[in-house]
């Protein structure tokens, strides 16, 4: 019995309390972001935004959820029953299990796997299933055409996020996030090196989480609300939770890819006794803040123009990079890992 | 039983049993659910035999793009479910011999195993190497050939691609940004001085 509690039970027990702490936060500051996009879209329109539910509307993001949980979960005729129910599980799901391989501090990751940016990368393409799921089992015009402009668009600024990554990857030497943040602390980060793709890779990200000026799939003038349409009570608030979990691992992607991860700007004393997992979330909120900045700014883009923008531009911008990077890395000879 | 073949076991089945779904799923949706399905068991098994470029490969192109296009089509099909199941008794012999050759082909394959020469004494320089790596190193060195060969195939596949799709067709308005950049004040307003009571 002591064996069998040694070998799988206490690992087990230890791995479930490790991901609690990950996802209980994530959760908050899900719930929390909805409420900061909320305040900082009311300041930058002159407004005060939520103010009555708790001291400055502090309790808004709790009510909101109460009230979706309390409310009845429509399901329509037409729809397809089990594809219908398992589209958001799938998208929330997906938001959440990404967070398993980003590194918080030097060391603190759940999973250090050697394919950690793939592994990212493969969750971040599968989440147009959620939509693609919802909008073909709705049974519902709009929310088709919402999930098939979705499809279409995340399928394209997947390409540019993969061909800037790879520039990242020449760069470190490494597939593994804790690797690429450590050659971070050689090299200087590489918003530095790479800044061109940094904001290629931000322009990127708005789209592939269908977030303002590309949230076309939600267009509500043309589409009413796009792909959650025929959504309800919980199964949109797992959407919503999804989407916005997504913007947060979009942005520790960012934030460990081009901003140093958990280091602090410069290693010198103040800086450094801050601990690594509070750099990494106050540079979360920064990209984060981008977003809702870009939200509050800028007009949607036509369907057209945000399609000529991720293949006559984004594409061949990343794809020059890579052969750059390439180039310059061969010629200075400053390939890391080396002979390994 | 160790966690590992219980694992193995639980992998295996889900993706015989999802691919069995694949063709005996009534709605073609469900067909490429069940698809994907199959891939990440598949890519689960890579997991297993410490394959992890594979499985994350195997991820990211067919579950994230390949299966996203099949997806995309079969969802704006309008296919009539009850005839697509009708020539079904009619097609079983075909289909059957079809699936016993290649039974018969992979059990002859498997049978055989052994890998080349050259190949097994280029992994032994691989040891100790992460999965990437490795691949890479082979890919990039030794089969460098192979690799560019494969890669001028996809090509002629993209061009093929296009040139199907492309057509030109008139009376469509498009956008030229360049043209819109460039336009002066001077080439398109006219500022002309209206008196009152008289309209232009």
């Amino acid at each position: 019995m002591v064996d069998a509690f040694s070998t799988t039970i206490w690992p087990v027990t230890v791995l479930v309390f490790q991901i609690l702490l990950v996802v209980v936060p994530l959760l908050l500051a899900v719930a929390y972001l909805t409420y900061a996009e909320r305040k900082i879209i009311a300041a930058m329109q002159l407004r005060q935004g939520p103010m009555t539910v708790g001291p400055y509307g502090l309790l808004q993001p709790l009510a909101d959820g109460l009230k979706l949980f309390l409310k009845e979960t429509v399901i329509p005729t037409g729809a397809n029953k089990v594809v219908f129910v398992l589209a958001p599980m799938i998208t929330f799901i997906l938001a959440l299990i990404g967070w398993a391989v980003i590194p918080f501090g030097n060391g603190i990751v759940l999973a250090d796997i050697n394919v950690g940016v793939l592994y990212l990368f493969a969750v971040s393409s599968l989440g147009v299933y959620g939509i693609i799921m919802a909008g073909w089992a709705s049974n519902s015009r709009y929310a088709f055409l919402g999930a098939l402009r979705s499809s279409a668009q995340m399928v394209s600024y997947e390409i540019a996020i993969g061909l800037i990554i790879i520039s990242v990857l020449i760069s470190a030497g490494s597939l593994n996030l804790s690797a690429i943040v450590r050659a971070q602390a050689e090299q200087g980060w590489y918003v530095f090196w790479h800044f061109p793709m940094f904001l290629i890779f931000l322009v990127a990200i708005l789209a592939e989480t269908n977030r303002h000026p590309f949230d076309l799939p939600e267009d509500e003038a043309s589409l009413v609300t796009g792909y959650n349409v025929e959504y309800s009570s919980m199964t949109f608030a797992l959407f919503f939770l999804g989407e916005y979990a997504n913007m947060i691992l979009m942005s520790a992607i960012a934030s460990v890819l081009f901003l140093g991860g958990w280091l602090p700007p410069l290693p010198i004393w103040p800086l450094t006794w801050i601990p690594g997992p509070l750099w990494l979330i106050l540079k979360i909120c920064l990209v984060l803040f981008v977003f809702i900045w870009a939200r509050a700014t800028l007009p949607r883009y036509r369907y057209d123009q945000l399609m000529r923008l991720g293949w006559k531009v984004l594409l061949p911008l990343s794809l020059g990079w890579v052969v750059l990077t390439a180039g310059v890395v061969l010629a200075f000879d400053l390939a890391q890992g080396g002979a390994g | 039983m160790t966690v590992e073949l219980f694992v193995f076991w639980l992998l295996a089945l889900v993706a015989v049993g999802s691919a069995v779904m694949v063709i005996g799923a009534r709605n073609p949706v469900h067909s490429v659910l069940f698809l994907i399905l199959c891939f990440f068991n598949a890519a689960g098994l890579f997991v297993l035999i410490g394959a992890e470029f594979l499985a994350m490969v195997l991820v990211v192109v067919y579950v994230g793009a390949v299966a996203v296009l099949f997806m995309f089509v079969v969802m704006m099909l309008d296919i009539n479910f009850v005839r697509l199941r009708e020539g079904f008794i009619n097609y079983l012999p075909v289909g059957a011999l079809v699936g016993l050759v290649l039974l018969a082909e992979l059990i002859l394959v498997g049978g055989s195993w052994a890998l080349r020469e050259p190949v097994a004494a280029g992994a032994s320089t691989l040891e100790g190497m992460d999965n990437t790596r490795a691949l890479g190193r082979l890919l990039y060195t030794e089969h460098f050939l192979v690799f560019q060969i494969a890669g001028v195939v996809l090509l002629v596949a993209i061009i093929g691609a296009i040139a199907l799709t492309l057509r030109e067709r008139v009376g469509v308005k498009r956008q030229d940004i360049a043209r819109q950049v460039h336009r002066r004040p001077a080439e398109t307003l006219v500022l002309e001085r209206v008196e009152p009571g008289k309209g232009v």
